[in-house]
């Protein structure tokens, strides 16, 4: 079976946050208890989009111990394969979906003598959940909010009343940006830091930690990577005896997915390694876009990530 | 079916004895006339009606006994119990996971009553009946995993996950096949299997690591692993060799068949919700080699197993000394007749023997 | 020159590198014997880095035949100390004192590396990113598995645990929590036949 196991839910309700930003609520229709879970941890929607199921990982950003519902809050993308958009414009209170058991891959690590928190934009929701977790524990924590100006400061608010002393929030365009060096500079030792916003935020973050020699497993960071769209292409199924296309602005996982093949899968997002899929034969350029292999599995052209990258070129010839 | 839970013991004087309803549900490991390792992992999403598989953590007859001997070990020696301080949250999962699943798969032995974080667990057969606060460790008498692994058959390893490893981080071990969790706690996947002969060079360790990485939330895997022991000893523990250890030469012709066990491990593993953690529960069964012998298919296979197994297997899983003889013992049983495919006992088609 | 190249072993066996001079906001070495050539070397390459840097230096029987070349190297902070056990709270307020980017870099024998090694993990450091270089005697720290005492200096096989009494063999297996290799008892089987000692990797 692919994927975490299945829950059944449906929309309780929808809060429209600011210009970009929605929160969804969910119960479930058994009138069980939801899963508990860990802060950081994501759960995979699946929606019906007439022939098409979309399935889009989002933060779990509920107090895990919350088991009555679930929440997320999604960011509208308008230049993305429509998911957000799909729930933004589509999705009413009382629509049946359908949610994966979560999944943690950005977890607290909880030896930790202090959690340093830094978000960026959307990237604020896996921490709600975590902060809420380490309250419980009396936990220490610490955290760095980067919102682009005060309109669209998703719950910089509800934050700021909570938290007054731990949550610091930096607006954008009062050109007010978080001093990364002096920030990492003179935390105590066993402070464990945590990145989670665009991919220019986190790349820049650990790299100036890096260079003040904080070491690489001090360093956690999460990046929501949606499956970009990309020109098509076909692929060969060798165990299926199936030839794909893949169309602009679908994943070749979901390609895969869509002609009935069961491919394994968790994340979706090119982060957990449960997708990869080994290559029979390949005449054409990969694109790999993922955070799963190393360079030298990417450079021999023998795997490849289906859940994020793509294939330019005359053959491709998977073993799925 | 109601269980009869024996009075026995597992050490002194050996009292223990498996019933013929243990016998036929024995967890013979071999499924073909052969052994190597391999990364033998499958759903435990339960089995046939009354196996071992069938619940998710499975009570059998020796429960009272086995949790008596438990309690002994650890008065003796309480470094068999350990967590690491970052580990009392997923010492709560285990418990939580624990209640609901037995008071769920066994309710006429356990109940759990919940009311927010106000918990109430009655084990009627140790005679049990606790309130306690969840996730509030003065109300208990034990750290949460000590609690109920006490009250539980087979030992516990719960495993941090983090840096694409699992660390064994806290532990509940006193059936185990001769491994100190004072010494290992805090080594990660590798560093732990690292006394394990052929296994790493084989790629065994690097894939069955990255079954367990991926393991999610409802939806636990299971295997089984195996070894031998002179004696119904439960504890062959490292720290206790120096007692155990010289019982392997107490073994003879006559008394081979009542006195040689194999030992097997069912392992399982749940992923923890709250903590992310891995638990790793690691369930011994034993049977003698004259308890086995009634079930004829396992007669013919053991014997061939045995006779076939690599020198170093068989000298890291502690009986080259005693093979001879095991052999010379086994070899009566088996008439060469072909064995079919499968752990089962075949029991419809060759009825047990007395 | 006292170094020694380990034969391939289990995964739990601890493995050393060399030094080098990586990035770090303050430096901290702690040595033992000819651990401090490491040192000394290190030094030479880069002697602007002994000016950032804190050293606790073991000399065991080396004696004082390091400490010329140590006290010319303008060591911003350098100790002098008679055991790991008398340098351990001055080492561990060095770690609750610290705050990230010190770099830890140990030298000399096993047993100084594994001790000084598990008070860093125990401060929060994650042990991959601590420097190791082995140097000087071969022996080890060794945790009887039946009394839990902690043997030094082992350096033969079988040895006598110097809590409890018992034959113990000399097992590769090693926790870097207890900063010791695991020794089991010799003649649990068969009682009283030991095999004569010989000395590690000879």
């Amino acid at each position: 079976m692919s994927g975490a196991e299945k829950i059944n839910a449906k929309v309780s309700n929808i809060i429209k946050l600011n210009d970009l930003v929605t929160r969804f609520e969910f119960e479930r229709t058994d009138g069980q208890l939801f899963p508990t879970f860990s802060g950081g941890a994501h759960t995979v929607i699946e929606l019906k989009d007439g022939d098409l199921t979309r399935r889009n990982p989002y933060s779990l950003m509920s107090d895990p111990m919350d088991q009555d519902g679930y929440s997320i809050s999604v960011r509208r993308d308008d230049e993305g394969r429509g998911g957000s958009l799909f729930l933004h414009n589509n999705i009413k209170i009382g629509d049946d979906v359908v949610l994966s058991h979560p999944v943690n891959l950005f977890s607290l690590d909880l030896r930790a003598k202090k959690h340093l928190m830094i978000a960026g934009g959307i990237g604020i929701t896996p921490f709600l959940a975590q902060i809420k977790q380490l309250d419980r524990s009396h936990g220490n924590w610490e955290l760095h909010y980067s919102v682009r100006n005060q309109s669209l400061g998703t719950y910089v608010n509800d934050l700021m009343a909570m938290h007054p002393n731990d949550v610091n929030i930096y607006y954008d365009d009062e050109k007010n940006f978080i001093d990364i060096v002096n920030l990492l500079d003179g935390q105590p030792l066993g402070t464990h830091l945590y990145i989670c916003g665009p991919k220019g935020m986190i790349d820049w973050v650990v790299n100036e930690a890096s260079k003040l020699g904080w070491p690489n497993e001090t360093i956690h960071y999460e990046e929501f990577l949606a499956p970009k769209p990309g020109k098509p292409f076909q692929v060969k199924l060798s165990a299926s005896n199936k030839v794909v296309n893949v169309g602009e602005n679908e994943s070749l996982l979901e390609a895969i997915e869509r002609e009935g093949v069961d491919a394994p899968y968790l994340c979706r997002g090119g982060a957990c390694g449960q997708c990869e899929t080994s290559v029979i034969e390949a005449d054409g350029e990969f694109i790999h876009r993922d955070h799963w292999l190393e360079d030298d599995d990417k450079s021999s052209g023998k795997k490849i990530m289906p859940c994020v990258s793509r294939f330019d070129g005359k053959t491709l010839v998977l073993d799925r | 079916m109601t269980i009869q839970f024996k009075d026995e013991t597992f050490r002194d004087d050996y009292t223990f004895k498996n019933s013929e309803w243990a016998v036929k549900r024995f967890p013979f490991p071999f499924h073909e006339d052969s052994y190597m390792y391999s990364v033998n992992m499958e759903q435990h999403k339960g089995g046939p009606e009354g196996s071992i598989y069938e619940k998710r953590f499975d009570v059998d007859e020796h429960y009272i006994s086995e949790m008596r001997d438990r309690s002994e070990v650890l008065k003796d020696d309480p470094l068999r119990c350990q967590s690491l301080p970052h580990m009392t949250l997923a010492g709560w999962d285990l418990l939580e996971l624990i209640m609901i699943s037995k008071s769920e798969d066994y309710p006429d032995l356990f109940e759990l009553h919940r009311n927010g974080n106000n918990w109430r667990w009655i084990n009627k057969p140790m005679q049990i009946d606790h309130s306690f606060t969840f996730l509030d460790d003065a109300t208990l008498p034990y750290g949460p995993m000590e609690y109920i692994t006490r009250q539980t058959q087979g030992d516990f390893v719960i495993l941090d996950q983090r840096e694409s490893n699992l660390w064994m981080d806290a532990g509940m071990v006193t059936t185990q096949a001769d491994w100190s969790l004072d010494f290992d706690i805090g080594m990660n996947f590798f560093e732990w299997h690292a006394p394990v002969p052929k296994a790493h060079e084989m790629g065994i360790f690097t894939r069955a690591l990255k079954f367990l990485l991926n393991i999610q939330q409802g939806a636990p895997a299971r295997r089984l692993n195996w070894t031998m022991t002179v004696n119904p000893l439960l504890d062959t523990s490292p720290e206790n060799y120096h007692k155990w250890g010289v019982q392997k030469g107490t073994l003879n012709p006559e008394n081979i068949g009542e006195k040689q066990y194999l030992r097997v491990e069912l392992q399982t593993f749940f992923r923890l919700p709250r903590s992310n953690a891995l638990v790793f529960p690691i369930r011994c069964y034993l049977a003698s080699f004259d308890d086995l012998m009634t079930v004829p298919k396992w007669g013919r296979r053991l014997h061939r197993v045995i006779r076939d197994l690599p020198e170093e297997l068989a000298t890291y899983k502690g009986f080259i000394d005693n093979r001879p003889m095991m052999l010379d013992y086994l070899s009566q049983y088996d008439d060469g007749k072909p064995t079919s495919d499968g752990i089962w006992p075949d029991l419809q088609t060759e009825p047990a023997r007395d | 020159m006292s170094t020694f190249v380990f034969p391939e072993s289990i995964k739990s066996r601890p493995t050393y590198g060399k030094l080098q001079n990586k990035f770090g906001k303050a430096y901290l070495f702690i040595a033992d014997a000819e651990g401090a050539e490491a040192i000394i070397e290190l030094a030479s390459k880069d002697p602007a880095l002994m000016q950032k840097a804190h050293v606790v230096y073991i000399p065991k029987d080396t004696g004082d035949q390091f400490l010329k070349d140590l006290n010319n190297l303008n060591i911003n902070q350098l100790y002098i100390g008679p055991s790991y056990s008398a340098a351990q709270s001055r080492i561990i307020q060095a770690f609750e004192q610290a705050s990230m980017g010190l770099q830890v870099c140990l030298s000399g024998t096993e047993g100084l590396i594994g001790q000084a090694l598990r008070d860093a993990m125990a401060a929060g450091i994650p042990h991959t990113s601590i420097q190791t270089e082995h140097r000087g005697s071969v022996s080890r720290r060794m945790q009887c598995v039946h009394c839990k005492g902690i043997t030094e200096d082992v350096i033969s096989d079988p040895f006598v645990c110097s809590h409890c009494g018992l034959n113990l063999f000399v097992r590769d297996h090693y926790s870097r929590r207890l900063a010791a290799f695991q020794g089991v008892c010799i003649d649990a089987e068969d009682p009283g036949n030991i095999p004569d000692s010989v000395e590690l990797y000879k």
